[in-house]
């Protein structure tokens, strides 16, 4: 589950003189995260928030990307350098709201640590060097590595933080330039889950409802998910009708009491890796009160009396004594989630970096097929996104899928794509799926990649267990090129640094969790010689000199408005269709949701409303997985049952995670968010509201546990397990005992690496078999005081 | 009546599916999805074996005196690296084609008999071989062009 706790800032109130200094902020939003309350019916109210340094000469057209949600935002511009930024009124995400990442988080792209020159490792130093050299030596190896190995040697960690036209510039020539299968994502980390569920129950990637079912649904089911930290804007939403005449019912599944969890109706707090057993028992309960659509079920579903088979043995009280939570909640919970006539669910982290990670989010997609409510308004399925841009990386082929949810295990979509981009079909790489991050950091390991690009994500403190990874970047057979705005801890131990421009110093697009598609213009320029992401890649497309089968460019395109538009013609017919969308048409307005096309020309608030879904064997983007054994299966097999537009309910047996608690380790370990911070706090350790509100990490543990180890408040205590040590202040309680947290931000760009505090330190290198997300959510460790406060 | 000394190939077949999973997930422990995955499917022929226990006592008498198999001479010594991967990983698809073909010869052996405890055991068996051959494929399918090519 979602282990996110709100941090307790050190100086919640800011003083008067702070506040007046600041006039144009319209509200603290670090010390009231959400702001004040407009309960409601109907359409959300607006509210905008803002914060301004000065005030600005102009506005410019963008939208957040510090995390998921997407609120649409303008930056304010004075003389050239960004001074503020303000909600956008209009925008159907956030009716102007901001969270406090999005007011304060602009402010990294003034750090005096930006990096302006491309750097080169020289006699073990990296020292500046000019574009021509570094590009020039990317490609010098790329080439030789090409002819002595071919590209298979060549591979790719990118980000969830570029835009489409990056990411789809980028899958081209990977996929048809270079030809490597070796392409993926750090949103192998944080979404590769959502896709996976989405993919097995609907037949492709893509979320059923939006956000606006918020506004009107009776009951919200939150699994694995504080959304009260993560997406503070989307909590906003939920509290303003929790404020409002006809407050939804809430139902958080979460170990930690987070803010979310606050304010539950019913709250279930199970162990580590139980996720499985409690979905299971809650679907067990529905099917026995018979809270069914009978219909719905018959017409529109296959694989339902496989569930009803796999889950009738876990009775409450079976779910109790193995996850803890007690049955008359659980009991509880299923009347609100069985009588309910419209749900929205979400799920993230705690579901899908855990144990058995796809089959749970399946079987929170199979509450809604097995009660009919999908499709209309106020029941959404949310499988989060972690990142402003991840749902890009898995439309645009950035990560291991294909672009436009093509299916690696089609021939004819290989070909959609081969006519597309004018190549042989057997250029682009279908012989397997391609290789996911974790097998592509295997790879690097054993010698059998020798090139790393790494762009905009930070492996060495984000990856789990971190001793391993900073050993892999260190070898002296893999050439490590990081393309990044600052000197990350990745970056220090980079053979060629390309320094890059980040939001607001670059156009592009990108696709939030529910859908919707938000323009960000270049608000001002870069600093020094940084560059673009996507000027990088044509660079390195036009140096490697990649053509088609005709002798032309194979990358055409030179701006990012025409890399849209080819963006479009891919995704044209395909579940994810942007035809209808224009760089014109998503400017001045609202955001706008896929698929927009001639039958959407405004975009469509639900897929599925005549509940016919992507499962048509030539469409579906995946034949489906076995969700023990994550085999993919057979086009024959599929074909042979095809399930013809019918939702698949798969279902999954609970089974126990690969490491718990014993003598040595006797005690859970998980790690987490807090709401100041993203990732590992490249950009909101350096905002200082931000970064003064959580200046640094703790380990959370209940007042039980910290009375038996003698740990008060403060103390510092060394969290320890199989693979490594960190060591931070304790924060007691909040918490189940036997269960001890850390939030994973914190890593040492601003602090001694000697000194070890990160949390990946301890975390396992394992993952989930369908979508291969890591196993970040358990670990057994053991602790000791290292010294009192 | 031969059915006895089928039972005990199929029954020394799996005794090999599992030992041999098990010799792969500790050879390849470096590789964290095999040594899960191999652990987890070594579990599986284990409990075959048990399911075939109250048939090898029912049809014992029955068995002929026919020469067990050739003993499989796979896994030794023990492999590493990419290419050593796929090896072991090949010979383990080999293992469980054996172990499958002895559950289809009596599955057809149970139809005959009209024995339906059997004819059950048999098809839960083959269905979780065949996931056991099928997870095999596709990671050596994964495998195969990296260790091959550029390993």
């Amino acid at each position: 589950m979602v282990r996110v706790l709100v941090c307790r800032p050190r100086n919640r109130r800011r003083s008067a003189a702070q506040r007046a200094a600041t006039m144009q902020e319209t509200r603290d939003s670090i010390a009231d995260i959400w702001g004040p309350r407009t309960g409601h019916t109907g359409p959300w109210p607006v509210r905008i928030d803002q914060h301004l340094e000065a005030e600005p000469d102009h506005w410019v057209q963008s939208a957040c990307v510090l995390c998921s949600n997407g609120c649409g935002l303008d930056i304010g511009v004075k003389d050239g350098r960004i001074v503020g930024v303000r909600g956008r009124a209009e925008d159907r995400v956030n009716h102007g709201r901001l969270g406090p990442k999005g007011l304060h988080g602009w402010q990294a792209n003034h750090s005096p640590a930006r990096l302006t020159k491309p750097l080169i490792r020289r006699n073990g130093r990296l020292e500046e060097a000019s574009w021509d050299e570094a590009m020039g030596l990317l490609v010098q190896r790329s080439k030789e590595l090409i002819s002595q190995h071919t590209a298979s040697s060549i591979g790719f960690y990118t980000s969830g933080q570029l835009f489409i036209e990056d990411y789809y510039t980028l899958g081209v020539l990977g996929k048809a330039g270079l030809g490597t299968p070796h392409m993926d994502g750090n949103t192998r980390l944080c979404t590769a889950t959502a896709a996976a569920a989405l993919k097995i129950s609907f037949g492709s990637d893509g979320q059923p409802g939006s956000y606006t079912d918020l506004d009107t649904t009776e009951a919200v089911l939150l699994v694995g998910h504080n959304m009260a930290s993560q997406q503070t804007v989307l909590w906003a939403r939920i509290l303003d009708r929790l404020a409002g005449p006809n407050p939804p019912q809430l139902v958080v599944i979460d170990p930690r009491r987070t803010y979310t969890a606050e304010k539950a109706t019913v709250h279930l707090a199970p162990r580590a890796g139980t996720n499985l057993a409690v979905l299971n028992g809650l679907l067990n309960l529905l099917i026995e009160a018979d809270h069914l659509d009978h219909e719905f079920i018959k017409q529109h579903t296959e694989g339902f009396a496989e569930l009803r088979k796999t889950v009738e043995k876990w009775t409450p009280e079976r779910v109790e004594r193995l996850s803890g939570v007690p049955a008359e909640q659980l009991l509880a919970a299923a009347r609100i989630i069985g009588t309910c006539k419209t749900l929205v669910s979400t799920a993230l982290q705690g579901v899908y970096q855990s144990m058995q990670a796809t089959a749970a989010a399946v079987q929170i997609n199979n509450i809604h097929l097995i009660r009919g409510l999908i499709g209309t308004e106020g029941n959404a399925i949310l499988q989060m996104n972690g990142q402003p841009t991840s749902q890009n990386t898995r439309e645009c082929g950035a990560d291991g899928d294909l672009p436009g949810f093509r299916n690696w295990n089609n021939p004819a979509h290989i070909e959609e794509l081969a006519r597309l981009w004018n190549v042989h079909p057997d250029k682009i790489p279908h012989w397997a799926p391609p290789t996911h991050a974790m097998q592509l950091w295997r790879y690097c390991e054993t010698g059998a990649i020798k090139l790393l690009w790494i762009q905009a994500t930070n492996p060495a403190v984000s990856m789990p267990e971190l001793a391993r990874i900073r050993r892999i970047l260190q070898k002296e057979d893999l050439l490590v090129v990081v393309q990044d705005a600052f000197l990350t801890e990745t970056a220090q131990l980079a053979d060629i640094v390309l320094p890059s421009a980040i939001w607001g110093e670059k156009t592009g697009t990108f696709t939030n969790t529910d859908r919707t598609v938000h323009i960000s213009y270049k608000a001002v320029e870069p600093p020094g010689e940084a560059r673009a992401d996507f000027d990088i890649f044509l660079d390195y497309a036009r140096r490697m000199d990649f053509r088609d089968q005709d002798g032309r460019p194979l990358i055409p395109w030179t701006t990012p408005e025409e890399a849209f538009e080819a963006w479009k013609l891919c995704s044209k017919g395909r579940p994810c269709d942007y035809s209808g969308m224009s760089y014109a048409k998503l400017t001045g307005g609202s955001g706008i949701q896929w698929p927009c096309n001639e039958q959407y020309p405004d975009g469509a608030a639900h897929l599925y409303t005549d509940h016919q879904f992507n499962t048509h064997a030539d469409y579906c983007e995946t034949y489906g997985y076995d969700l023990v054994t994550g085999t993919e299966r057979q086009a024959e097999e599929y074909k042979a049952h095809d399930p013809q537009g019918k939702a698949i309910i798969k279902a999954a047996d609970y089974e126990p995670p690969h490491e718990e608690p014993d003598a040595d380790y006797p005690l859970w370990f998980t790690t987490g968010r807090v709401v100041y911070h993203f990732h590992t706090r490249t950009k909101t350790g350096r905002a200082r509201a931000l970064q003064d509100a959580a200046p640094e990490g703790f380990v959370q543990l209940s007042a039980e546990d910290a009375a038996r180890y003698g740990i008060e408040e403060g103390d510092l205590v060394e969290v320890r397990s199989r693979r490594g040590h960190a060591t931070e202040p304790a924060r007691i309680g909040g918490i189940e005992p036997g269960l001890v947290f850390m939030p994973f931000h914190y890593g040492y760009w601003d602090h001694a690496e000697a000194d070890k505090r990160a949390a990946n330190e301890l975390t396992l290198t394992e993952w989930d078999p369908i979508s291969k997300q890591p196993h970040f959510k358990y670990a057994a460790v053991r602790i000791r005081k290292i010294a009192a406060r | 009546m031969h059915l006895g000394n089928y039972l005990g190939i199929l029954d020394h077949s799996e005794k090999q599916i599992t030992k041999a999973f098990e010799q792969v997930a500790r050879h390849h422990h470096d590789e964290p999805d095999i040594e899960q995955m191999c652990q987890k499917l070594s579990a599986w022929s284990r409990e075959h074996r048990g399911k075939l226990v109250p048939y090898l006592q029912r049809y014992a008498e029955k068995r002929s005196s026919e020469p067990s198999r050739l003993k499989q001479q796979l896994f030794a010594p023990p492999r590493s690296g990419g290419l050593g991967l796929i090896r072991d990983l090949h010979d383990l698809w080999l293992l469980t084609q054996e172990a499958q073909l002895c559950w289809t010869v009596i599955h057809q052996a149970a139809l005959a008999l009209r024995d339906e405890d059997l004819k059950a055991t048999c098809e839960f068996c083959s269905s979780r071989t065949t996931r056991q051959t099928d997870w095999l494929l596709s990671r050596i399918k994964q495998a195969a062009p990296q260790a091959l090519i550029v390993d």
